[in-house]
């Protein structure tokens, strides 16, 4: 976690410029998204596997889905301080709210016969989940990644609340209290663009992902 | 932070319960907001949903314009229309329509791609026309997957419709908002349960809903 | 009466689905479309309904152009079966049946009343009437798909491989069903199969389809299976087609001898009277006359077999030992029923290398050989090549 949060700190004169916004904001989106990624793939697995666990893991999200982020954020002040983490907590659940359903359903889009055929080959129940299952659900897994991933890029501009933690939203501080404008559509155009810039890779990277899917596959 | 402790402080003054401050009028107006997006958002997003899903076509172009308006930060978007055009219902209303009309949208059109095709081959050889086949044979199939959309799509407002109180109208986010700045955390924790539990009423009203409107025959989606 | 008049369908693509077909669909009879996957069948069926529209050439119904008719009033006049059924997931059997009255603007009572008559006519029990279409197996919902393209009487049904989805048995009894409706209600049924068993059992006519919509032949089904117009047609019919066409001769000329056929409680002296040189057995019946077996004539004479041991009154039963020692009789063929095939078919099966005929009480009515048999098809395919020369239409059997 270390290196990581090394990583990602840029010097304070550069995290003021655009690009350097843009940066962070990046990193305030990603780190929640991926990390909901590792979560949500075994809490995923699990929920396909026993229905019965399905419902509660859902029900558990949705209640959290539905704490103002402001709220949210609030809470973990107290134990996180006004820090980056604070807004990554709570993006990291809302990223699991629209992630597990997507994994689920791209589970179930895998067809018993083609997991009856790879367990009959000799296929563990690991490696089938990493070689057969996985890639057949990468198509329903990857759109609700872009949804995560567009959602948290507008979130992220809330954590300005909280102690300017909000990348390219702590523009807006500055654009309500100085009444600039200007500044207000710099943040929303950029991260606008953002938003649709990542859209489009994660749809590059199912199109490499699955050179099995034909075109005919709607965006 | 004792959330327990803020919480039992916050509902159990009597005061809370009464007046232009109270939680039934703070609720009221959250309920107001909320209704409001939801039917903007539904009488957008519904009809270009229904019609693109039965003809199958602009798919993508709907998908696109989904991601954009999901692209657009909500709390940006306010910030930037009381700016341009002070404050009003207006900045409030667009911030939370762009939010719900996404998902209504996607889930509709996902919706009625997704019903079976033998049963429009069946209808229209039939000889029902092709209002009555969207209408009376995709619509109640479809409908499930598109109350689950609609469900989605209430749920965000009712968490977001906080926002109204940044630009000094009432709702929940009143509390959450006043008890930030007065530092009297008991209102946040307050304000952010009162959400949190509307937010779980809509899943119960919509439950109930589906119960109402779907038919029996009908699988019952997630 | 439906005129298919050089109908051709071409895809922007290149794909010719039906090439200049001609085709007269009589009334009141089934006509079958069958042949491969990609002959344009189903095309053709679903022009009939304009759920496709051709490129060339027109359909006449009952001597109007179909393209006249506004396109709803058409199909609202037309039956529509298609293969799994298409049931309105949320609606009930009922309702679903009522669909075409209701849209004819038929009252809620009215069309309700009519849905329950045509349950009891496709062989439906009324206590499905209210259930939902996933709580009924797959046959069941076949019926009711039947019997909603039924339902506003419409004298035209169009079938597009209505019982392909389901199992052989459930499909046999969804064909008998339709022949039996047919035969109450004498509808012009145009009916697509891939199966050209189902095609012989059903048509009154069948064509042919040749991948790119070809009309390869025309005609009953015997005479497709008597005279296939060429390799193709041959070859899709299948083998055993001259053993499947004496499903088409019936069993009226076939010589049947009643003298070797004794009851179980004969004397010697009867069993001798009976014994015949042309074979060493006898047929045992019971005492109604049913057949239970075939037994060795010395056997039986000799007083050692069932015949002479049969003192108990219980039949059968008493008799179960004895009765170990008969042959069993295989198949019988009802007689004035059955074909020549089926005739065959019991000689075949029996050990002793003679038919049984019984007749619809199941009391032998009399046994033939194989020799007889063979004799009576012979005879059948003689005549049939004089009504030919006639241009008689066989009938069916």
């Amino acid at each position: 976690m270390n290196f990581l949060q090394r990583f990602f700190e840029v010097p304070s004169d550069l995290q003021n410029t655009w690009w350097g916004l843009i940066l962070w904001q990046l990193q305030l989106t990603l780190v929640p998204v991926l990390i909901g990624l590792a979560l949500a793939l075994p809490l995923g697995m699990l929920c396909a596997r026993f229905r019965w666990f399905y419902p509660p893991v859902l029900g558990v999200t949705t209640i959290f889905y539905a704490i103002p982020s402001l709220a949210f954020f609030v809470f973990l002040i107290d134990y996180t301080g006004e820090t980056s983490l604070t807004v990554e907590i709570p993006l990291t659940v809302y990223t699991l709210v629209v992630l597990v359903p997507a994994i689920v359903d791209g589970m179930r889009s895998v067809s018993e016969d083609t997991r009856a055929a790879a367990t009959a080959m000799g296929f563990g129940t690991l490696r089938r989940y990493l070689q057969v299952e996985l890639p057949i659900a990468v198509p329903a897994i990857i759109a609700g990644l872009r949804v995560a991933t567009v959602s948290s890029v507008s979130l992220v501009s809330v954590g300005m609340l909280i102690g300017n933690e909000g990348a390219l939203g702590n523009l807006l501080s500055d654009a309500l209290n100085y009444h600039r404008p200007l500044l207000a559509w710099d943040a929303v155009l950029t991260i606008a663009v953002l938003g649709v810039v990542l859209d489009g890779l994660l749809v590059l990277a199912r199109r490499i992902l699955t050179p099995w899917a034909r075109k005919a596959a709607s965006a | 932070m004792n959330i327990f402790g803020f919480a039992q402080q916050f509902f159990d003054d009597p005061s809370r319960w009464t007046g232009p401050d109270g939680i039934p009028t703070r609720l009221a107006e959250h309920v107001e907001y909320s209704l409001l997006a939801l039917a903007i958002a539904m009488l957008i997003a519904l009809p270009v949903g229904l019609v693109t899903g039965h003809t199958g076509r602009g798919g993508n172009a709907l998908a696109a314009l989904a991601t954009a308006a999901r692209a657009l930060p909500s709390f940006g978007l306010l910030v930037l229309l009381t700016l341009l055009m002070g404050l009003g219902l207006i900045p409030v209303m667009v911030p939370l329509v762009a939010l719900a009309v996404p998902p209504i949208l996607v889930t509709t059109y996902e919706a009625m791609r997704g019903v079976d095709p033998s049963l429009v081959d069946a209808a229209k050889g039939m000889g029902m026309s092709r209002s009555r086949v969207l209408w009376q044979v995709e619509l109640p199939v479809a409908l499930p997957l598109i109350l689950s959309g609609i469900r989605s799509a209430a749920i965000q407002i009712v968490s977001t419709a906080t926002i109204a109180a940044y630009v000094s109208f009432g709702g929940l986010g009143r509390y959450i908002v006043d008890g930030l700045s007065q530092l009297r955390y008991e209102k946040v924790v307050g304000g952010a349960i009162l959400v949190a539990g509307l937010a779980l009423v809509t899943l119960g009203l919509f439950w109930a809903l589906g119960r109402v409107l779907v038919s029996p025959g009908v699988r019952r989606s997630r | 009466m439906i005129e298919i008049d050089a109908v051709s369908k071409r895809y922007p693509d290149g794909t010719t689905a039906v090439d200049r077909l001609t085709l007269e669909i009589p009334d009141g009879s089934i006509t079958v479309l069958v042949g491969p996957s990609g002959c344009g069948k189903t095309t053709t069926l679903r022009m009939i309904n304009r759920m496709i529209e051709p490129t060339d050439g027109r359909i006449l119904l009952d001597g109007q152009d179909i393209r006249e008719r506004p396109v709803n009033a058409l199909r609202r006049s037309m039956g529509y079966v298609i293969q799994h059924a298409g049931l309105f997931p949320h609606r009930t059997i009922v309702e679903n049946i009522g669909t075409v009255p209701r849209l004819l603007g038929w009252d809620r009572q009215r069309s309700r009343s009519r849905a329950l008559e045509l349950m009891e006519r496709v062989g439906l029990d009324q206590s499905l009437a209210k259930r939902y279409p996933y709580q009924l197996s797959g046959g069941q919902q076949q019926r009711v798909g039947v019997a909603r393209a039924l339902a506003a009487d419409p004298p035209v049904l169009l079938m597009d491989e209505p019982f392909s989805a389901v199992d052989p048995i459930v499909r046999k009894g969804l064909q008998d069903e339709l022949l039996r409706i047919q035969a109450d209600l004498g509808k012009t049924i145009v009916f697509v199969t891939h199966d050209i068993d189902e095609a012989i059992k059903l048509g009154d006519m069948v064509a042919v389809l040749r991948e790119g919509g070809h009309l390869a032949q025309y005609a009953p089904p015997n005479e497709l299976l008597s005279a296939p117009a060429d390799e193709f047609v041959e070859d899709f019919l299948g083998a055993d087609r001259g053993i499947r066409h004496l499903s088409f001769f019936d069993t009226s000329g076939l010589e049947l001898t009643s003298e070797p056929i004794v009851a179980e409680d004969a004397t010697p002296e009867q069993v001798r009277a009976r014994t015949v040189p042309q074979t060493p057995y006898l047929l045992v019946t019971d005492r109604e006359g049913r057949p239970l077996g075939w037994a060795r004539a010395a056997d039986l004479a000799a007083g050692t077999d069932a015949g002479a041991g049969a003192g108990a009154g219980a039949g059968a039963d008493a008799d179960a030992g004895a009765h170990a020692r008969l042959l069993p009789y295989g198949h019988a063929f009802r007689l004035g029923h059955d074909s020549l095939r089926a005739a065959l078919d019991s000689a075949v099966l029996s050990p002793t290398g003679w038919a049984v005929a019984v007749d619809d009480e199941g009391r032998a009515a009399g046994v033939a050989a194989q020799e007889t048999i063979a004799e009576a098809i012979r005879a059948a395919h003689a005549e049939r090549a004089v009504s030919m020369v006639t241009a008689d239409k066989g009938g069916r059997r």
